[in-house]
């Protein structure tokens, strides 16, 4: 079964757990190389990443821009902290809607599941407010929003 | 219809999420719900007031007690958030899965090649 799991650990934590048939190193690359990133990292349908900027490096930089005809857009910046290859990232990342959210520290692990990938990502919000409010507003670390609310958030700011 | 931002700020409190816990065996009083924890009555009623104005529980008047229960309301609205939150994030997953089959795909096509040359 590939079923994403999302639960909360602690105070401070959203964990998120997820199979892939494919090797941790597509998988990794998939996270990694901005034309592979920019296929899925989308949220609902209807939006679309103009700019993907992932510099897979220590201290290299994220920027994505999401874009919806409708509703408008939004990004996101980041910086990578460690990259172990096929194995391990950990990331900082901050929504911008357009005022920063609090920092979100991201590892993602990805390891070798029979033929496929396990991959837990382990977000680490500064505080049980600031996961609250994030939880909430839907904005998990940007790829998987339920762009929903955001959308409602944007049109209130637009109308 | 509960506030959203406000339901999950009432739920990062730990004292209230075990408030919470305790409602869902059922309605319970500030005595009761207060016995559990090493905090005053007042204190439990300030948390209550929080989980009620969220639209997480609902109170009712019985002579001069005022019995808390869960907002049925209120805990579908989080469930069905949380649900949608699981979906938006199923969907890019999905998609992912269909990046990764297809990259599968180009390189077996191109070893395939390289076999016949």
């Amino acid at each position: 079964m590939n079923k994403l799991v999302l639960k909360t650990e602690g105070d401070t934590q959203i964990v998120i757990t997820r199979r892939f048939a494919a090797s941790p190193e597509l998988v990794f690359r998939a996270h990694t190389e901005p034309e592979l990133v920019q296929k899925w990292m989308l949220g609902p349908e209807g939006w679309s990443m103009p700019v993907c900027i992932n510099e897979a490096r220590p201290g290299g930089k994220i920027r994505y821009e999401w874009s919806n005809p409708k509703r408008g857009s939004f990004y996101l910046t980041g910086e990578f902290l460690v990259l172990e290859p096929y194995r391990r990232i950990v990331h900082v990342e901050r929504m911008h809607l357009p005022g920063p959210t609090p920092d979100n520290r991201v590892e993602t692990i990805f390891e070798p599941d029979g033929d496929g990938t396990l991959m837990t990502m382990r977000m680490n919000l500064p505080d049980a407010a600031t996961r609250a409010q994030m939880l909430a507003t839907g904005m998990e670390g940007g790829m998987e929003a339920s762009y929903v609310r955001l959308e409602n958030l944007i049109q209130v700011a637009c109308c | 219809m509960p506030n959203l931002d406000a339901a999950f700020s009432a739920l990062a409190d730990p004292t209230r999420r075990a408030i919470l816990a305790r409602l869902a065996n059922g309605e319970a009083t500030v005595l009761e719900l207060a016995e559990p924890f090493d905090i005053t009555q007042p204190a439990i009623s300030r948390h209550l007031k929080v989980l009620e104005q969220a639209g997480l529980i609902v109170r009712r008047v019985e002579g001069t007690k005022r019995p808390c229960r869960l907002s049925k309301d209120g805990v579908d609205a989080i469930d069905q958030w949380l649900a949608m939150l699981r979906k938006a994030l199923a969907r890019n997953y999905e998609r992912l899965d269909q990046v990764l089959a297809d990259i599968k795909s180009a390189d077996t096509k191109s070893s395939n090649r390289k076999e016949k040359q």
